[in-house]
């Protein structure tokens, strides 16, 4: 065991729209604390979204992130919605089901394929892999591409989605794209469905007694549901900020937050514990060796829940698809005059992702607040990097194989697309 | 045929322009791999220190005087530069914060010096010489995807 005190530094580990470092001191051989600095780029999106007309603040808040534009495009639409007193189409619901389903295949798999890969076989990067590797990366381009398909048939475009809108959709998605999406799913869902075992046969494993909260909804919907915890609380939307406690981080330019003056972890490990019963039947079927592992207090199998997460958006959007006949429809006008507040709430890829707006009488935005996924399992990141470095001190393992451990722990937490990848270097200082 | 040394970076902004590249490389990553040396790309690979390049991607405005000191270091690295999406051509929407009313921009004042910003939020031309600007938010794929196959 080490009995020195130390610091391990990790730098510019990544982005969570900026720069992110992670700090451990190790006191005596013990870690005592973990603290993620969160030094974002801050953009003022929120306060720039203060007297802007309704319909147009959904495609502006989306460009917070570039990742998830989608859910933060539908989340904001939902809350827009809420708030104007309009109801939308059974159509339209699906529609935006199918681009959070894109998304959540699409960025899982840039997750899973491109930053957690490369740990696997231990090499730096997805570029560095040799021939040998060629068939796995082609297998993940497919399924990758088969998200970004889909996403660029409902939305229009992968990224900040043009067709998504306050009431609905602009545009329907074009039959031959339809079409197109369909295969290519369906030809993906057997190389998705080969990942999973990589995931589950991993190395490193950590359990920790664990809240998750995830909005559960039926068939899995990532838009509709109520939220649930692990600890037994069942929450509307609408009532969510009174069990959301944000947390001043002083070392950080971020929000932290606490979930009934709890830590917490959100993700897909979370929606997977608390709701495999409604994964599609075909991925229960050919999950069910992996899905014996639910509920899991391992961290790592978030990647795992991630990783069947894909076949089941996979399946869910087949079905989707499949079952749809797309028609033009009279998009619901909104009903103002009063003013209102509205929330959205729905899964994000990386978790539940909160919007709240405000409008006024003529439908001008006075109030906005956002609660990401990330900023929501900050103070579980640190609280396990705790208990997991005091772990491996006890175990005698080396300090570089500590802070590469760290790094992977921090990468299944799947914290911002970046983040997972962008470690530059890590310092170890001698504290006095 | 020796690779070209590309750079891939990103300053403030959203990321979604190298989104939209990673996913042409759904299509395209073979063919990029076996034509570029990619000495810079952090979304992919631990970042080395700066090398001389035959072309690097820029996405995202300049908000802090460190990435001003690092662009410029690109500037003398790279033999071409090109600014894609529209935070790095014309500083919008990041730079949105110029534009706010006067009693706004008091109220941030406090934030944008606690977090080490400049004055003001800048497109890359504003410092340095860009060979190429591909504007939209994002990028337009097949623009993007165009420019890739000619380099």
């Amino acid at each position: 065991m080490h009995k020195g005190s130390f610091n391990i530094s990790l730098k510019n580990i990544s982005k969570i729209e900026g720069h992110t470092h992670l700090d451990i001191a190790v006191k005596k051989g013990e870690a005592v604390s973990a603290k993620l600095k969160i030094n974002e780029n801050k953009r003022f999106y929120r306060d720039a979204s203060i007297g802007m007309p309704y319909k147009a603040v959904p495609a502006h808040l989306a460009r917070i992130c570039g990742t998830c534009s989608p859910a933060h495009m539908s989340c904001v639409c939902e809350a827009v919605e809420r708030a104007a007193g309009i109801q939308i189409t059974e159509q339209s619901k699906a529609l935006r089901e199918l681009l959070l389903l894109g998304n959540v295949i699409r960025d899982h798999g840039m997750h899973l394929y491109f930053f957690c890969l490369p740990d696997i076989f231990g090499v730096d990067s997805v570029l560095d892999f040799d021939k040998n590797k060629d068939s796995l990366i082609h297998n993940a381009l497919h399924v990758k591409e088969a998200g970004n398909l889909l996403c660029s048939a409902v939305g229009g475009r992968a990224v900040h989605p043009p067709f998504a809108n306050v009431g609905g959709f602009n545009a329907l998605p074009a039959k031959e794209n339809v079409q197109k999406a369909i295969a290519e799913l369906k030809e993906a869902r057997d190389f998705a469905l080969n990942f999973i075992e990589l995931f589950f046969e991993k190395d490193t494993s950590f359990k920790r007694n664990t809240n998750f909260v995830a909005l559960c909804g039926k068939d899995f919907s990532y838009i509709d549901g109520v939220i649930k915890t692990s600890s037994g609380s069942v929450i509307e939307e609408e009532g969510y900020r009174e069990h959301l406690e944000r947390v001043v981080m002083p070392y950080s330019n971020a929000s932290a937050f606490e979930f009934e003056f709890k830590e917490f972890m959100v993700g897909a490990l979370a929606r997977v514990n608390l709701n495999k019963g409604e994964l599609c039947k075909d991925t229960k079927k050919d999950c069910a060796k992996y899905l014996k592992a639910f509920p899991s207090n391992d961290i790592f199998y978030n990647n795992l829940a991630q990783a069947i997460s894909v076949v089941n958006a996979i399946d869910m959007s087949v079905n989707l698809l499949s079952s749809m006949e797309f028609k033009q429809e009279k998009l619901p006008e909104a009903k103002l005059g009063k003013a209102n507040v509205g929330v959205g709430v729905i899964e994000a890829p990386r978790g539940t992702l909160y919007h709240m707006i405000g409008l006024d009488a003529k439908g001008i935005v006075n109030r906005s607040e956002i609660i990401i996924p990330t900023s929501q399992n900050v103070i579980h990141m640190e609280q396990t990097m705790v208990g997991f470095v005091n772990e491996m001190l006890n175990k005698s393992i080396s300090k570089e194989k500590i802070s590469m451990n760290a790094e992977r722990l921090i990468r299944a937490y799947d914290p911002c697309m970046s983040c997972a990848s962008h470690f530059l270097k890590i310092n170890w200082k001698e504290l006095k | 045929m020796q690779k070209k040394k590309a750079g891939i970076f990103s300053f403030t902004c959203c990321e979604g322009c190298t989104v939209v590249f990673m996913e042409l490389m759904n299509k395209h990553f073979f063919d990029y791999k076996n034509r570029f040396d990619f000495v810079s790309f952090r979304q992919l690979k631990t970042s080395e220190k700066m090398q001389k390049m035959d072309f690097a991607v820029i996405e995202g405005a300049i908000s802090t005087a460190s990435e001003k000191r690092k662009l410029l270091e690109i500037r003398n690295s790279a033999k071409k530069i090109i600014a894609i999406g529209s935070c790095a051509v014309t500083g919008m929407p990041s730079s949105q914060r110029n534009n706010f009313k006067p009693e706004l921009k008091k109220r941030i004042e406090k934030q944008i010096k606690q977090l080490h910003q400049l004055k003001t939020i800048e497109p890359l031309k504003k410092y340095v010489k860009v060979d190429l600007e591909l504007n939209g938010c994002p990028v337009s794929a097949s623009q993007l995807e165009k420019i890739m196959e000619e380099l």
